[in-house]
Formats: C-alpha cells, structure tokens, sequence
C-alpha cells in the first residue's frame, strides 16, 4: 500500500526507518555505513546515474536522520551532492514560439523587453525583463515559459538561492524552517534534520517507563494521516513504541485559546503564536509588528508545560506535521518542556523500524480536547475558538473581526497591511503552510480529504466546548 | 492533602471530568480550599479501572455517580 505522496518521501522514509531500525537495536554507531548497501540494492541504478552517487547521497541522508551538521543552527539543509542545479532564470520563450504577425507579447510588455529574431521569433532580454509574466499570459501558444527551481518557488520567503556551484542554499537569516523546499524538491536535495534517534534514546533509556514516564503529545492533523489504520490504532502504536500514554496538543490549543482570546480584548489587536514559521516569518520580515504576537506559547509548549507541571519525572515528545517546530523546541522558553520533536513521516519510520503492524493492533483512546482545541489543525479553526473563547468567557462585546491566512504570501499582505495601519482586522491568524498544519512539509499525505477528517475528528470529542475540556486543569 | 485525579484518555471518556467538577464542588461547600490540593495527571497506567484517583499513594476507582460517597467515605476521615 503507498504510504506518501511521493518517491522522494518514501526514500526519506526508508533511510529513517533503517536508522531507528539500528538505533533500537543499539548498533548505530558499528553499523550505520552498512545502511546505504541496505537501501539501494543490486548495481542498477534507480534514482541517479549509478549507484554509487546514489549510495553517496543515502549516506548524506542517514547523516541528516542521525542529526545532521551540529554547527548549522538551521533544522533545514541542502544535500550539496543531491541537487540536480537546475536551470532557473524565469521566463524564457521556448521552441513553441511560431514566430507569428500578432505578436501580443510585444504588445503587452511595458518594459519594452521582448525582440524578435530574422525568424521573427520572439526573445526576452534579461536586462529588461522584471519577471512580471504578461507575456506569457497573452501567448497564444503557450510558448512563453518561467524556468523556476521547485525549490525557490516553494520558498515564498526568498531565502533559498544558488551558491557558486549553481547548487542550492539556503539563507538562515531568512529561513522560517517551515520544510516547503523539503517537500517541493522532486530530488530530495533538501531534508529536515531528524531527531529520529534521540527519540530512540529516550524510549530505550526509560526503561519501559520506570526510570521516566515519556508522553508523546500528538498534534490533531494526526487524524488524516495514517489512512490505513484507526486513529486508535495509532495510538496504540505509540504506545508499542514504548510510550507511556498519549496526549492531545488540541487540549494545549483548548487553553490557548481562552487565553489569547482574553489577551485580545484586552490588547485590541494580536497575531497568533501558534505556528512557529509565522512567528519567526514576523520576527524576520516585520521587527515592528513583534510586539503584537501573542504572549501565549503554542498549544504543543503549553500542554507540554502542564504536563511536567503535574507529573514529576515526564519527559514529553512531540509528534506532528511540522518542520518548524523542530526549531521551535531548542528556543530557551520552550526547551524546559519539549524533549524532542519528530514528524508523521518520522513516526511512520519509527512503527515499522519495530515491524508494527497497526492495521492489526486493537484500538487505544484518545481524548482530552474540544472540537475547537482540535479544529487548529486546519486554516481558520484557530480563529472559530477565538470566537468561542470569547463567547464562553463573556466577552462577546468585542468586535472581533479576525483574518485567517495560510501560506506565507497571505500571510505578508496581511503583515504589511497591519504595519502600515490599514487592515481592517484586528486579530491575524497565521499559519506558513497552505491549508494551515495539515499541509505541513512532515505529513505522511497532503489530500484533499484531510480538511474534511480533522473535522470530523474535531465533531467526535467528547467535550463540545473549550470550557469544559480545560475545566479539568485547574 | 493532595488528591490526583487521571485526567488521560482513558479515564477521561470515563468521565474524569464529572469526577473532577464534583470534587471542586464538595470541596468548595465543605469549605476544604486550603486543606485540599486537587490535581490532574495524564494517566496512571491502571486504564481498565479509570477513573483513577489518588490520595497520597493510595488508589481508588471511581465513576462520576461514585464520587460523593468517595468524598464522604474516604476523603473526609482523612481530614
Ligand atoms: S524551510 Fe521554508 S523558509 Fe526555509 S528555505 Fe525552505 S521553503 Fe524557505
Ligand atoms: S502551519 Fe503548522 S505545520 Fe506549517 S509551519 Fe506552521 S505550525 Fe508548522
Ligand atoms: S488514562 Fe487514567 S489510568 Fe490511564
């Protein structure tokens, strides 16, 4: 059965997979370089032009699964040797230009850009050109084409770039770690750093919870992530892994949620906090519109830190959809609380590096959170529980007129808007994937269907409001 | 004296919040804010009896409609 979108993904998988495999078996460090023989296999090249460049770059990826480059504070790194450097340079007219009389590029181009040849084929000069993209609207053929790298069109923060190799890189000044690139690359060329085998670590030296009792606190798009198995069965997959129970991050969303609703009407004006690429999108781009993001920590630090608060000798690991939040968890004011942070794709690699079937393990619980807690997965249900945080704690007086932005480029109209005192809104929700948490860059899947499961994972809590799911913390 | 209640999934569906909301409630009109330390904690490893709750290290399984007789039986000797 196809577990992820693409091939790319699956090799990522695989390596993943092997060095927890050798990790649980506690002989990482002997064994780690027979991994690339493990993976490709036979001496016909799949991937590359020989296996030999394709053993190379395996052995890069176990680098990054075992931690990565230690003096690179960046979660988010180029496998030099596995970028393919391919061509950019934006639009470009291609052989499909018939050389024709209308010449509607021509007309179009304010920049006076296009000229054309004896043959009457049209060129672009790039001295000229500002990339706008009329030209290639208005062409009849289609023959004008813009030559973008997966990669730097992913990057909506522009930090991606070519070093002097032609080879991507990436600018950590910039970088949000939000893992677009990683997902784009069709060559796999850029990969987020693992923390695969320090969760090992903390499951093995637990010993089956008697030294520590590690949770695992689980984001809500955990919901539309394994198709081929019960949200209870991964639950109890979790728990085969070695953990001690469960936790619902909606129930940190639940309490976020009272509180930043509470903070809103008393400040008048807020971003959100919760997605960690939008906070730092803010603290890079918008320095000035800092002092507007929530106080609140996002609901994974939040649980997190009640958690530790409430059972002594926990240490807890984060599960989720994310890439950022592999940042997130090294920030000072988040590390008392945060063991480690893995991805879906990550735990998928951790079930069957233990050959866990989930298919066939019956099904566990989970639930703690609201519908509202849960919701936060997807663009806008941070803003539904605002509005019914307000609502449950008899602030309905506030006008609140909230914005929901997913992707960074709505994210930065919105920004900008607010920065120069024109947006009409008073609350910012902003998360850097499109779709909001399901369309981050560490799911197993990015479906169409999965907007629809967390919702119907959200309409299954026990707790129809936020009240009631966090009445049970104080 | 400090009573935990286990607030994991289990237990939760079992109605830990129930438990917890008639506990406050007890607490408050015996006027017992200062004696009793009421808390919460992910789970107890005991799942199949939930809703677990403890006083000290003892163990007790209780359900929302058990609850009082718990508070009047065990909680309130221990004053
Ligand atoms: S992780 Fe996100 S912000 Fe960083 S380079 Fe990749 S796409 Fe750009
Ligand atoms: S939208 Fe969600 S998954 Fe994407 S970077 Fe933000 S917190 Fe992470
Ligand atoms: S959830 Fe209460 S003991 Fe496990």
């Amino acid at each position: 059965m196809r577990k992820f979108d693409t091939k790319v993904q699956d090799l990522k998988y695989k390596v993943l997979r092997e060095v927890a495999r050798h990790a649980f078996e506690d002989r990482l460090a002997e064994s780690f370089i027979d991994i690339p023989d493990e993976i490709v296999v036979g001496n016909k090249p799949t991937m590359r032009c020989c296996v030999y460049k394709e053993k190379a770059i395996v052995a890069e990826r176990i680098k990054l699964a075992m931690g990565g480059d230690k003096n690179n504070p960046n979660v988010i790194e180029v496998i030099d040797i596995a970028c393919e450097e391919c061509p950019m340079g934006g639009y470009a007219v291609s052989d499909a230009c018939r050389g024709c009389i209308a010449h509607r590029c021509e007309e179009v181009c304010k920049r006076g850009a296009i000229y054309f040849d004896h043959t009457q084929k049209a060129h672009i000069d790039k001295d000229k050109c500002v990339e706008c993209g009329q030209c290639a609207k208005v062409c009849p053929y289609t023959a004008i084409v813009n030559i973008k790298r997966p990669c730097e069109n992913a990057c909506k923060v522009k930090a991606i770039s070519m070093n002097e190799n032609w080879a991507v890189s990436i600018q950590n000044e910039k970088c949000t770690a939000c893992g677009a690139c990683v997902y784009q690359c069709p060559f796999g060329a850029i990969m987020d750093k693992s923390f695969i085998v320090d969760v090992v670590e903390l499951i093995r030296k637990s010993n089956h919870n008697h030294n520590y009792k590690l949770y695992a606190v689980v984001a809500p798009s955990v919901s539309s992530q394994f198709s081929n198995a019960q949200l209870g069965q991964v639950i109890r997959g979790i728990k085969e892994l070695g953990f001690f129970h469960v936790v619902e991050a909606a129930l940190g969303a639940d309490m976020v949620a009272m509180t930043e609703a509470k903070e809103l009407s008393e400040k008048g004006f807020l971003t959100s906090s919760c997605c960690p690429a939008f906070v730092d999108y803010i603290r890079k781009e918008f320095p000035d519109m800092a002092k507007h993001i929530s106080e609140n920590l996002s609901p994974m630090a939040t649980i997190a830190k009640y958690i530790k608060e409430t059972t002594p000798n926990a240490k807890v690991v984060f599960i989720g959809p994310c890439t950022a939040k592999k940042m997130e968890f090294q920030r000072e004011e988040v590390r008392p609380f945060i063991d480690s942070v893995i991805t879906f794709e990550e735990l998928q690699a951790l079930f069957d590096s233990r050959d866990i079937d989930l298919s066939v393990l019956e099904e566990d619980v989970l639930d703690n959170a609201s519908y509202y807690g849960r919701i936060f997965a997807r663009s806008g249900g941070l803003s539904d529980a605002v509005r019914e945080a307000l609502k449950e704690q008899g602030l309905e007086d506030f006008d609140f007129n909230p914005i929901s932005c997913d992707g960074i480029e709505a994210c930065r109209l919105a920004l900008r808007k607010a920065s120069r005192g024109n947006l009409p809104n008073n609350f910012i929700e902003g998360m850097a994937c499109v779709g909001g948490c399901i369309g981050g860059a560490g799911c197993v899947t990015h479906e169409e269907r999965n907007k629809s499961e967390v919702d119907k994972y959200g309409q299954e809590a026990l707790e129809k409001t936020i009240q009631d799911a966090i009445s049970v913390l104080k | 004296m400090k009573i935990t209640v286990c607030i994991g999934s289990s237990c939760h569906l079992k109605g830990s919040r129930e438990v917890v909301e008639e506990l406050q409630q007890l607490i408050a009109e015996n006027d017992l804010k200062d004696k009793i330390d009421l808390c919460g904690t992910f789970c107890m490893g005991n799942c199949v009896n939930g809703v677990n709750v403890t006083i000290g290290e003892e163990i007790f399984s209780l359900k929302p409609e058990t609850t009082k007789n718990f508070f009047d039986t065990q909680v309130l000797k221990r004053i």
